[in-house]
């Protein structure tokens, strides 16, 4: 059963996104997806100080198997990425939370997201 | 399409199988990661359920040139013990199948045996179209698929693995068994058709075995596999490691609407056997016009320049212009680069010719390269 963490928030796209008192905010993809898009081998993320949109695709996340699109799940300007993703798309599946993370916006608005107990009826994620 | 479930399915859930549907089966897609069992395939051994491939005898007086009029190949020429690839052809020379065909010791005196393994989603297709095509033959065509399980292991190790299974005065026969050779050997305790065959660019083994004592097999082959690096590996891995070797993938490479000379299986059709086969007049024809070689498309091996993969049913362009589609695709796990199966017009199709691909609406470029992608050093 693919882990939910429960502080954060969630995008139907499978997106989370982490709060930071008013900061960027922290973006990355659940357990869930990361489990069923498998081994990820390629990631490519927005680049810093481009502009994002809730909903708009921002860039994609290849594995083995497949490939999907990344979803920003928030509106802003990209403050970060994580370089130690791009070089280790591994980190994804290891740690999908944490050394897992993919990119920080600083957020004008978000896009419809859900809290983890939602997001986990949605698709028998654990939390 | 009904969901059929494997003799090995509880194995499979309990080492924590994600599962796809494959041809109408409920198939284990990975374990944990399948890049370690692609590697541990590479570099060790892996242990793969194909209880989903079928399985069809043919025994008879004529069970020779019975297999030589329904398929392309010429099966009457294996020698006993020995397997041949081969394909089942419409008459319009469209792909039925991919098989791979085993000739058995004659089970009694004047009576011949073969088995025939066609893919899953395949077989009661082929098993349809043999049974149809025996008509006129003094064969019997027995259906085993059901009952009969399939369990591989593959890689660099297998043969160690084998061994420790198999009682000490057996082991030559599986030391000296040849690729493409299958004997009975006595596994557990139990007499097994074991055949060197395999899908992955590795050495390996294929054991036939009934449903009943297949969760046993699985099960003393993971036990004494441990000490050798052996790992239960998925349909992820499997069709990784297929991609690297160049081998096609029925569904993918190979369909009713492609036929031997694109496909670059050529060499698989006998036109030169003395029997009429089913599909020989058209392929005869499409041979001589020169198809796959000097006009239409082939299949061709494409090597990626960037880190993006191209995936099936992507275009392939040349100048822009839109020269053929992809058909498998994905990065290459042991080589470190996107690689591909695509047919292209013929003018492309030469190793070293830079063509693009679409990849969701921006081009890359790809180089046509020599297959396979991957091969073993022996």
């Amino acid at each position: 059963m693919s882990k939910v963490v429960a502080e954060l928030k969630y995008s139907a796209e499978h997106e989370w996104v982490a709060s930071d008192g008013g900061g960027p905010v922290g973006i990355g993809i659940s357990a869930v997806a990361a489990d069923a898009l498998g081994d990820i081998v390629y990631v490519d993320l927005p680049e810093v100080g481009s502009t994002v949109t809730a909903g708009e695709t921002c860039g994609e996340v290849e594995s083995t198997k497949s490939v999907s699109d990344l979803y920003s799940p928030v509106t802003g300007e990209v403050t970060e990425i994580n370089d130690a993703v791009v070089d280790d798309p591994a980190l994804i599946n290891n740690d999908p939370y944490g050394a897992g993370w993919l990119f920080k916006v600083a957020a004008t608005e978000e896009g419809p997201l859900m809290t983890a107990e939602e997001y986990a009826a949605t698709n028998g994620g654990e939390l | 399409m009904t969901e059929n479930y494997t003799a090995l399915y509880e194995q499979h859930k309990k080492a924590g199988a994600s599962f796809t549907d494959f041809g109408g089966w409920q198939m284990p897609l990975k374990y944990e990661s399948e890049l370690a069992e692609h590697h541990a395939v590479r570099k060790a051994a892996g242990l793969f359920d194909l209880s989903h491939m079928g399985e069809v005898w043919v025994t008879g007086p004529d069970a020779a040139a019975f297999l030589d009029f329904a398929l392309a190949g010429k099966l009457s020429a294996i020698a006993v013990g020995k397997a041949k690839y081969s394909l089942i052809c419409n008459a319009d020379g469209g792909i039925i199948d991919d098989l791979i065909t085993y000739r058995r010791p004659s089970p009694e005196e004047g009576v011949d045996q073969y088995l025939v393994v066609p893919n899953a989603g395949n077989a009661k297709v082929v098993a349809a179209a043999l049974l149809e095509r025996a008509a006129r033959f003094d064969v019997v065509v027995d259906d085993a698929s059901a009952e009969t399980s399939l369990i591989a292991v593959q890689g660099p190790n297998a043969e160690a693995i084998l061994l420790t299974l198999v009682p000490a005065e057996q082991h030559a026969l599986v030391t000296e068994l040849k690729y493409y050779a299958a004997v009975e050997v006595s596994i557990n305790g139990q007499d097994l058709l074991l055949a060197r065959t395999g899908y992955t660019g590795e050495d390996g083994f294929e054991i036939y075995i009934p449903n009943l004592d297949a969760p046993g097999l699985w099960e003393a082959l993971l036990e004494v596999g441990k000490g050798h690096g052996l790992i239960p590996a998925g349909l992820a891995a499997r069709d990784s490691l297929r991609l690297e070797a160049g081998m096609p993938l029925y569904g993918n490479e190979l369909s009713r609407y492609v036929n031997a000379y694109a496909a670059g299986l050529g060499p698989v059709v006998s036109l030169a056997k003395e029997s009429d086969f089913i599909g020989k007049e058209a392929l005869a024809a499409i041979k001589a016009a020169g198809v796959g070689s000097t006009i239409g498309q082939k299949l061709v091996g494409l090597k990626g320049a960037g880190r993006r993969a191209a995936r099936a049913h992507y275009s392939v362009l040349k100048d822009g212009s839109l020269i053929g589609e992809v058909t498998s695709g994905q990065p290459s796990p042991t080589l470190g680069y996107p690689i591909a199966l695509a047919y292209v017009d013929v003018e492309h199709s030469e190793p070293g010719t830079i063509v693009d691909v679409d990849l969701r609406g921006k081009s890359e470029p790809f180089e046509v390269v020599p297959l396979p992608f991957y091969k073993r050093q022996k």
